[in-house]
């Protein structure tokens, strides 16, 4: 069987930074694999390895050739190979709406014919949340968001997943393949990329597509969403905030606590 | 019916509308009076006619029930928003940025072919939609503008006020046959996860830890404040996740809600899924290296610095 994972290098911004234009400037970026993304590979890599027959585990990404980096830890960590897409008229978009991913990945599921689909439940960038879900529909496939506890093995029809809901609840559900799960944090223990693996990943293929190669124009990328202004937003801050060194800060938090009653004198 | 109304699509577990709904009422009205339109509420499965009396509130013009199945799910909520829309023809439906929003609102936007954008926390119509929205775990916000008549949105939780009151909507009953359904998806229970030793929910001093405490060996530090105080441990979700504290300790969102005298926060940066589970604490002192942390926007009392200096000294205070 092949199970796909959509993975997706995110950017995280440094406690002190600027906004130029529509982007945090670029020297306030550090980019890492999507954290969901991470817990989804380990999912889809934990089932492999349960597995008596084979099964490949596929990234695919949307991503920049600096994103082949990151890519390259998803190898690492277990992943067969990757199909990395970029075009210019990709790095042109100021965003990239949920509707021109799924076309994307819709023709990434066509050419692979994925039996599983793995996703992040959300990017830690953007936080849309809706890649899974909406291609799921796209491509015709069964789905379940937020996945805390996949029971699922190589080659059986339906998986039991658990879905994290609100408030300590989890629903337990069943669902038939092939179906796209969107994969929470804490579903398992991402490993650590292992120095074998990562000489491994150094072999293994990223296919590099365009558009083109994937049958679509850049007019599929003419969403309706447009990025329009980005702003640090104000701080409603109203703290007292106490200042000086440690053992002073921590005298006037003291008194505080005190003050409420919720330690003794 | 008109293409300037607004639909909205309630949401309900074991038997209770979630407060949710009623937000998603005030944000849906907002956008409704800004359209020059109707605010239509859909209630989906459950006790449909119970949960309508609940939702007639002054800002709605007709409830829709949809009586189908009792719990959510997936199948039915998508092709039971379908045929509303299909059936109303609406500027913009709007969804609630849940587990459950989650799991069916793209798929309906996808399904309608409609532009869609998630986790509004403003909306504002003037020509056109646009949506503020967060970026980076909220140390950004962005405007997004929507070209088209027609979209679809979810809300975030707790950034509208809920809709109270009694107003004199029209309830509809909705032909929906919900047996034709695909069942692809099954729902066969629920579990309350998260009991244990010590419930979180009960303690009046919570000192409740994140990510800033790096390493597990380090939470050592922590349980000394703790001792030296008498407060209780509790954590934000990596902490959880990491593993390095039960589930029964962890608080926000998907957690547990807390409301204690005092909530000290200690290398937690206040990600919206935490503040959800924590701003009804008393007072709330945060502890943090970044200024900027949206922890300190709903502190009372504040220190920008580093844990491991202003922990150990306030052990000292206490011993």
């Amino acid at each position: 069987m092949k199970i796909l994972v959509t993975v997706k290098e995110v950017a995280a911004v440094e406690d002190d930074f600027e906004i130029d234009g529509l982007a945090v400037d670029e020297r306030y970026l550090e980019y890492d694999l999507n954290e969901w993304d991470d817990y989804a590979i380990e999912s889809a890599v934990q089932i492999a390895e349960a597995a008596d027959e084979d099964v490949e585990v596929v990234a695919a990404t949307i991503g920049p050739e600096r994103s082949e980096e990151t890519i390259r830890m998803a190898l690492a960590k277990g992943a067969d190979r990757a199909v990395r897409v970029w075009d210019d008229a990709i790095a042109e978009q100021t965003l990239l709406d949920v509707d021109a991913k799924v076309s994307v990945f819709e023709q990434i599921v066509a050419e692979e014919e994925p039996d599983l689909v793995l996703s992040g439940v959300q990017a830690a960038d953007d936080s849309f949340g809706a890649t899974g879900v909406a291609l799921a529909n796209r491509v015709g496939f069964q789905w379940a968001a937020v996945v805390n506890d996949l029971d699922y093995a190589a080659g059986d029809d339906v998986a039991t997943v658990r879905r994290e809901l609100e408030g300590g609840v989890e629903e337990i559900t069943e669902v038939d393949l092939p179906a796209v799960f969107s994969i929470q944090t804490g579903i398992n223990e991402p490993r650590y990329a292992s120095l074998r693996g990562i000489r491994q990943a150094q072999q293994k293929e990223i296919a590099p597509h365009d558009l083109a190669d994937l049958g679509l124009d850049a007019e599929t990328l003419d969403g309706a969403l447009e990025l329009t202004d980005m702003y640090e937003p104000e701080s409603e801050s109203d703290a007292t905030i106490f200042e000086g060194g440690a053992e002073e800060t921590a005298g006037e938090l003291a008194s505080v606590l005190r003050d409420k009653g919720v330690v003794g004198e | 019916m008109s293409e300037n109304d607004v639909l909205f699509v309630a949401e309900h577990r074991h038997g209770t509308l979630r407060d949710v709904s009623y937000e998603g009422i005030s944000a849906g009205r907002e956008l409704a009076d800004a359209l020059d339109g109707d605010l239509h509420v859909a209630v989906i499965s459950g006790p449909v006619d119970r949960f309508a009396e609940s939702l007639d509130t002054p800002e709605v013009d007709v409830i829709h029930t949809v009586d189908a199945g009792e719990e959510f799910d997936h199948d039915t909520y998508t092709a039971a928003s379908e045929a509303l829309h299909a059936d109303l023809d609406p500027a913009a439906v709007v969804f609630p940025n849940s587990v459950n929003g989650l799991d069916y609102a793209p798929a309906v936007a996808d399904e309608l072919g409609l532009p869609y954008v998630s986790d509004a926390v403003d909306l504002a119509y003037d020509d056109g939609l646009t949506v503020t929205r967060e970026m980076y775990g909220s140390k950004v916000e962005t405007t997004v503008d929507v070209a088209g008549d027609q979209f679809v949105l979810s809300i975030r939780a707790g950034e509208w006020g809920g809709a109270s009151g009694t107003g004199d909507a029209e309830i509809s009953p909705f032909e929906f046959d919900a047996d034709s359904v695909d069942d692809g998806a099954r729902v066969q229970g629920f579990e309350e996860v998260g009991g244990g030793d010590v419930d979180i929910g009960e303690a009046e001093f919570l000192v409740s830890i994140g990510r800033g405490i790096e390493e597990e060996e380090n939470l050592d530090l922590i349980r000394d404040l703790c001792d030296a105080t008498g407060a209780t441990l509790s954590s934000s979700r990596p902490i959880v996740d990491n593993g390095w504290l039960p589930k029964n300790r962890q608080v926000g969102q998907s957690g547990k809600k807390v409301t204690p005298k005092v909530y000290l926060a200690i290398g937690i940066s206040g990600a919206v899924q935490h503040v959800a589970g924590m701003k009804g604490a008393e007072t709330i002192i945060a502890v943090n290296t970044d200024p900027n942390a949206p922890i300190f926007d709903i502190a009372d009392y504040g220190i920008v610095g580093d844990l491991f200096d202003v922990v150990p000294a306030l052990i000292e205070e206490f011993e």
